[in-house]
């Protein structure tokens, strides 16, 4: 009777009991421990958290530097092109008048494309057959000043002198691609000019006409069609390529900020424009290979994060070991005296979270409120894209989530393997 | 009668083979009685105590407290008894560091579900008893031996255990010090308590109602026969 009495008060003894003198322990053992050594963990802990964070945002954030580029200085947020069967876009000024009156459209602008070739340091005496100059394939386009830059903000990519005026005649923007210079490596597919200034005059030949114009400024945006390209004023281009009808190449949209690109699309597409051109948005327009490369980097990141990771688990698993298996003796007391192992166990769980939750918060704050604005404001100069660190709130609290369980497990087994040792062997220390 | 083991027995393997520690012991100790148990190092007496306290089981042989056989029991039902029936005061104080006199008593009263407020009173009431009301925020490294060996009685006697087993409690003490401890337990008993102690000093043994010699693993002295 007796005995069942006791299995009842034994069941009834709640788990609450052992959460509570867990906690009890875990806090003091906290505010008790060397400060230096706290902080050296929670210090491990925040740079896991970055390493989880920041080496895969960084990785990602080279091919979103990409992506974002693309999208700023050439796509725009809709981009209509002509359809593989034509060499424009017909209907091009009802195209444009039309996308101009939709309520989320910011700004439109329309370029002309015609291949052409490029060539500088023709004045020159060619006394030896390498010192022929080269005539480089390019793209020629022709572009509203105003319009270009109210979508691209194309002059803030000029890395030497001056964006075009709408008036100017014969002078022309020069992508850094064009320039071998600016490209930093040779190849025999991409055909340099192997000199080209500002002011200097180069040949252009476009549309069966041939044009000595102005370098007036040199373009880098890091997008390869556009640092290809040639700019002219739209006029001028008309003019030399006979494009009388004003049918244009490229129409790119430039959206407010809550307007919607697909529906933006798809109201171009039920007003009938896709008879005449192919209307993408930016992510539909985008290079695939950006696309496979971002998974990539995805991909890559993660496993160098989960080794991170690993180490961070193995830093914790140590010095729990170390910590339960020097105080085995006091362990082995507490059974002695009715604690239970459950109780034990969670206040090393507990100390494990919070050196997890303090690292992570600290590391948090590293990432939005000092590396994110960092590197926006200074973006790693990479020769394809300007590397930012992307850390997207939910891709931050999935790695807050598996740091924090993996510490718990790490925190948790070597708890365990103390605390189930035999308890008299324990308080004797044998 | 409070505890009462037949025929314990307890063995160990050892590289010369098996060792008996306890071969075959008998023991019935009444409500409020004060026993010691002694002998030389070696002898068995804090492999009775373990037995007894519920820390060890025996290879063969039962033990009933209140006429609950303990050998039964499971471990988590031995744990619970150990709680909130038993009290333990080991050699070299066995208190916790992280914690402060008050914290190391509090932890079984918290354990067995009290609240906070409630166990630090019943804490404090504890310490007072044994002398150490003005030390209650101390750590165990600000406190003497004598200190933690009387923080490790209070947290014994915290939670009004039915017996409290002793190992050798003045082991690592000073004999001034020793007389303090070994006074404080007089006064446990005199309330009432039910003690069992195991001590090699056969004067300290003397204070008891009752002297149990070890020899062997085997009793060969019982003051009560």
């Amino acid at each position: 009777m007796k005995a069942e009495k006791l299995n009842h008060k034994n069941n009834s003894r709640n788990f609450f009991n052992s959460l509570r003198v867990g906690a009890f322990l875990a806090t003091r053992d906290i505010k008790r421990a060397n400060k230096w050594t706290t902080i050296l963990i929670i210090f491990i802990m925040t740079l896991t958290f970055l390493n989880l964070v920041v080496v895969s945002g960084i990785l990602v954030g080279l091919i979103e530097g990409a992506v974002s580029a693309v999208g700023d200085r050439y796509l725009g947020d809709v981009f209509i092109s002509n359809l593989r069967e034509k060499t424009y876009i017909e209907q091009s000024q009802n195209i444009i008048s039309a996308a101009k009156n939709f309520p989320g459209v910011e700004s439109v602008t329309a370029r002309y494309i015609e291949g052409g070739t490029v060539e500088s340091n023709y004045k020159i005496n060619k006394r030896r057959p390498d010192d022929l100059d080269k005539n480089v394939p390019t793209s020629i386009a022709g572009i509203d000043p105003v319009a270009e830059d109210r979508v691209t903000h194309i002059s803030e990519a000029l890395i030497e002198g001056e964006y075009l005026n709408e008036d100017d005649y014969d002078q022309v923007i020069i992508g850094a691609m064009l320039i071998k210079k600016y490209l930093g490596f040779e190849s025999p597919s991409f055909t340099t000019l192997d000199q080209a200034e500002i002011g200097d005059k180069i040949k252009v030949v476009v549309g069966g006409n041939t044009r000595e114009v102005k370098i007036k400024g040199i373009l880098k945006s890091k997008v390869d069609e556009v640092d290809r390209r040639v700019f002219f004023v739209d006029k001028q281009l008309r003019g030399l390529i006979g494009r009388y009808d004003y049918n244009v190449d490229e129409i790119v949209l430039r959206l407010k900020p809550d307007a919607d690109p697909i529906a933006i699309k798809n109201a171009l597409i039920k007003s009938g424009f896709s008879k005449y051109a192919r209307i993408q948005t930016r992510e539909d327009a985008e290079p695939k290979f950006l696309k496979d490369i971002k998974q990539t980097f995805a991909l890559l990141g993660s496993v160098i994060s989960s080794i991170g990771l690993i180490a961070a688990a193995i830093t914790i698993f140590i010095i729990i070991f170390v910590n339960a298996i020097t105080r085995r003796r006091f362990i082995g007391i507490m059974k002695g005296i009715g604690v239970t192992s459950t109780a034990v166990e969670f206040s090393y769980v507990l100390q494990s979270v919070f050196y997890a939750a303090f690292g992570t918060i600290i590391g948090i704050v590293l990432v939005y409120a000092v590396l994110i604005p960092y590197f926006n404001n200074n973006p790693i100069d990479f020769p394809f894209s300007d590397g930012i660190l992307v850390a997207t709130l939910s891709g931050t609290f999935i790695r807050a989530i598996i740091l924090f369980v993996s510490t718990v497990i790490a925190g948790y087994i070597p708890a365990r393997i103390v605390v189930k040792q035999n308890t008299l062997d324990a308080i004797l220390g044998r | 009668m409070i505890i009462s083991a037949k025929k314990i027995v307890k063995k160990f393997k050892s590289g010369l083979g098996e060792l008996y520690a306890l071969k075959g012991v008998d023991v019935e100790v009444q409500k409020g009685e004060f026993l010691a148990i002694t002998g030389r190092s070696g002898s068995g007496k804090s492999t009775l105590l373990y037995q007894l306290g519920l820390l060890d089981r025996p290879t063969s042989g039962d033990i009933f407290v209140e006429d609950i056989n303990v050998s039964t029991l499971s471990d988590i039902e031995r744990t619970n008894m150990r709680l909130t029936e038993l009290g333990y005061i080991f050699q070299d104080y066995a208190i916790l560091p992280s914690l402060t006199a008050t914290e190391n008593v509090t932890l079984p009263l918290l354990m067995m579900g009290m609240d906070v407020k409630s166990a630090k009173i019943k804490a404090e009431t504890a310490l007072n008893k044994v002398g150490l009301g003005s030390r209650l925020n101390n750590l165990p490294s600000q406190l003497s031996g004598g200190e933690q060996q009387r923080v490790a009685i209070a947290r014994a006697i915290g939670h009004d255990p039915k017996i409290i087993f002793a190992d050798e409690p003045t082991a690592n003490l000073d004999h001034e010090t020793s007389q303090l401890i070994l006074k404080a337990f007089m006064e446990l008993h005199k309330e009432g308590q039910t003690i069992v102690m195991v001590t090699h000093e056969e004067e300290y043994a003397a204070i008891a109602d009752r002297v149990i010699g070890l020899s062997d693993g085997e009793i060969i002295k019982d003051s009560n026969r």
